[in-house]
């Protein structure tokens, strides 16, 4: 790939706030995985370590009022999306200042003034639901983009067939992107799964079907932009495969075990952070300096919300009993 | 004018998709041009009107409701049918986990109006479609349930649950549709009603006495309501005087409206056409002791299908369904007794 006229291309502004949100990123997941494991945040996590290329490469591409879905594994893309740091880490502490006001925790963020509907922790749930949001944007005749992330995992559901399908046949402005990590919980995909690319099977729906390298923000955001903008110009929906791996458990204290370690290095060398700033360092978009005051900005962005979650108040018990219906109590 | 339910939802659909543009309609069948009108001849004709707003889908259950959700979520008002009841079952995570969680779950910062309409009941033909589904979604927080027995019920019923910003599940009763032609049911009930000139709606929650009485509360929505009524007319041979209430509307229950009724009767019968346990019949029941025990002359009684899936031959199907004969003789005896 030829880095240098394509970051010329890109600018300098887009291509530093892409190696930020990386470490924004990262350094979310790092400390809360720490503070999960000291016992001090309550309930589950999924971490994206290792995928943030996926997100930040895609969400760098939509527009602010651009709608995505989530899934259980919901960090990176809301952060990616744009979502302020500090309700996303107050959610996490199931705070009344989280997005979802303590009602949703990790696998449900989202915040639809940001354009993130709650994340859908049901595998492949998220992909007719997006069909619905673009569907919305075609009738109201918006030009506006819904874009699904979900894993290699929910390829094999039957929301994915269904969801892919009526995608194609309303021609609707949609981009499905499948994150295949390779491994579905502790499941290989080769062991469920024939075909080589999940993005094959874009041709049995009449769609079209992308594949770009998960671990290359780059490749991700130039492959993400060309679907974008086929769906907002009326071209119909992609499947965009991109190849990625996470380098965490599938959740929690998940050791991660079932993969080998040669699997693992050959990743961990692929990891998309350094990776990205090797060419920005080689480009001259960022020199070290740069680079240190960045990550610097980072760490205190980070502590600054944990700091913010912390002290954020507790939701009263009874506001379980609000939020449900619109304009009626629950029947208690 | 007189209309049947068919008819009726079909104008109350065409009137709220000219009145809102938000307004569509998704499902198998529903608009092809010489098609069906859906199962039951409910959007019949509607594309002629609205082709861009009736879009009809692939046979795909999960496909729709996820549709559905997402274009709601956007501020659309999507109407999601299914030709029978059954099929949902096809579609419960995105009804159950999806339509009726997510605004909690966004600690009430979105909104999800879906109109889920289901024909259900016991129509001769075996066990897949057939059933009953409200004991399934009675128990889902999240979601509105109404049932209208009446065409001027199902008008109003459906007028407000499309103005509402909360999921609604629609239960149409197949022997009720009034639907002709091909899609016509054999042993159907006259449920038409004269539909007034002016707009009107039915509020959700609203249940209504359909026939006042001193001796017992009889409780049943869409036929079993109509068969509660005939069973009030065999029963007036035995001077016993039935007060025959139709709650419409299942979530949130008209609680009042029957308490006060029980108040004055001292005794309550429920007859619902689906299996006894777990059933609708259980949790008005419930509502009932927890409320006014102290009122009751008899105990609570239930009239349901027995616990087993609705079966095929016809002998067997009468037996299943709560008969006017079967309710007449239970209340006959209740009242002999208590």
């Amino acid at each position: 790939m030829d880095y240098k006229s394509i970051i010329e291309k890109l600018g300098g502004s887009i291509t530093v706030d892409m190696y930020q949100k990386m470490l924004e990123i990262r350094e979310f997941e790092e400390k809360i995985r720490f503070l999960f494991l000291e016992g001090k945040m309550p309930g589950t996590i999924h971490q994206y370590i290792g995928m943030e290329a996926c997100a930040v490469g895609v969400c760098s591409a939509l527009k602010e009022d651009d709608v995505i879905a989530s899934t259980h594994r919901s960090h990176g893309h809301a952060i990616a999306k744009g979502l302020l740091m500090n309700s996303i880490m107050a959610e996490l502490y199931g705070k009344a200042t989280g997005c979802c006001k303590g009602k949703g925790g990790s696998m449900h963020i989202g915040d639809i003034e940001k354009g993130m509907i709650p994340s859908i922790a049901i595998v492949g749930g998220n992909i007719p639901i997006i069909v619905g949001v673009a569907l919305a944007f075609k009738l109201k005749k918006e030009k506006r983009v819904a874009v699904s992330f979900f894993g290699d995992g929910a390829s094999n559901t039957g929301a994915f067939h269904e969801g892919l399908n009526m995608a194609a046949v309303y021609n609707v402005p949609a981009v499905f992107v499948c994150e295949n990590n390779l491994y579905a919980a502790s499941t290989n995909i080769k062991r469920v799964l024939k075909i080589e690319n999940i993005a094959d099977r874009a041709k049995a729906y009449g769609m079209r079907g992308d594949i770009g390298d998960g671990m290359n923000v780059i490749s991700v955001f130039i492959k993400a932009k060309k679907a974008i903008e086929l769906a907002r110009n009326g071209k119909g929906p992609t499947l965009l495969e991109l190849k990625t791996f996470r380098f965490c458990g599938h959740s929690r204290r998940d050791p991660s075990n079932y993969i080998p370690k040669e699997e693992k290095e050959y990743w961990k060398k692929k990891d998309p952070i350094p990776f990205y700033e090797k060419i920005l360092l080689k480009e001259n978009i960022i020199n070290d300096k740069r680079a240190e005051e960045i990550k610097r900005k980072v760490e205190e962005k980070v502590n600054d919300a944990i700091e913010f979650g912390q002290q954020s108040p507790e939701p009263k018990p009874e506001d379980t009993l609000s939020g449900l219906y619109v304009n009626m109590e629950v029947q208690v | 004018m007189r209309l049947s339910i068919a008819e009726a939802l079909r104008k109350a659909i065409h009137d709220e998709m000219q009145r809102d543009e938000r307004v569509f309609c998704i499902g198998e069948d529903i608009g092809i041009p010489a098609g069906y009108g859906g199962a039951f001849t409910v959007t019949l004709g509607l594309e002629k009107d609205f082709r861009e707003r009736i879009i009809d889908t692939p046979i795909s259950e999960i496909g729709i409701f996820g549709t559905a959700c997402g274009a709601a979520i956007m501020g659309m008002r999507p109407i999601a049918d299914v030709q029978y009841g059954d099929f949902i079952f096809c579609a419960m995570d995105q009804v159950v986990n999806q339509i009726a969680k997510l605004r909690y779950m966004s600690g009430g910062k979105i909104k999800v109006p879906v109109v889920i309409r289901a024909p259900v009941g016991v129509t001769g033909r075996g066990a897949q479609h057939a059933q009953c589904i409200e004991p399934y979604f009675i128990s889902c927080p999240g979601i509105k349930i109404v049932a209208p027995a009446t065409a001027y019920d199902a008008m109003g019923l459906l007028k407000s649950a499309v103005r509402d910003d909360d999921p609604v599940l629609m239960l149409e009763h197949k022997l009720l549709y009034g639907s002709k032609g091909i899609r016509a049911e054999s042993g159907g009930i006259d449920a038409s009603s004269e539909i007034p000139d002016e707009n009107y709606i039915v509020p959700i929650g609203k249940g209504i006495i359909r026939r006042e009485g001193k001796d017992v509360t009889v409780i049943g929505i869409l036929l079993m309501m109509h068969y509660n009524l005939q069973a009030a007319k065999i029963l007036e041979n035995d001077g016993i005087q039935c007060e025959v209430i139709d709650p419409r509307t299942l979530y949130p229950l008209d609680l009042p409206l029957i308490l006060n009724s029980i108040r004055k009767t001292g005794r309550v019968v429920i007859v619902e056409e689906s299996p006894k346990q777990g059933g609708i019949g259980a949790e008005i029941g419930v509502q009932v002791a927890e409320n006014i025990s102290d009122y009751l002359l008899a105990p609570i009684t239930r009239i349901a299908a027995p616990n087993t899936p609705a079966p095929f031959s016809p002998t067997l199907e009468k037996f299943y369904i709560p008969q006017p004969e079967k309710i007449a003789d239970t209340i006959r005896t209740l009242i002999k007794k208590y």
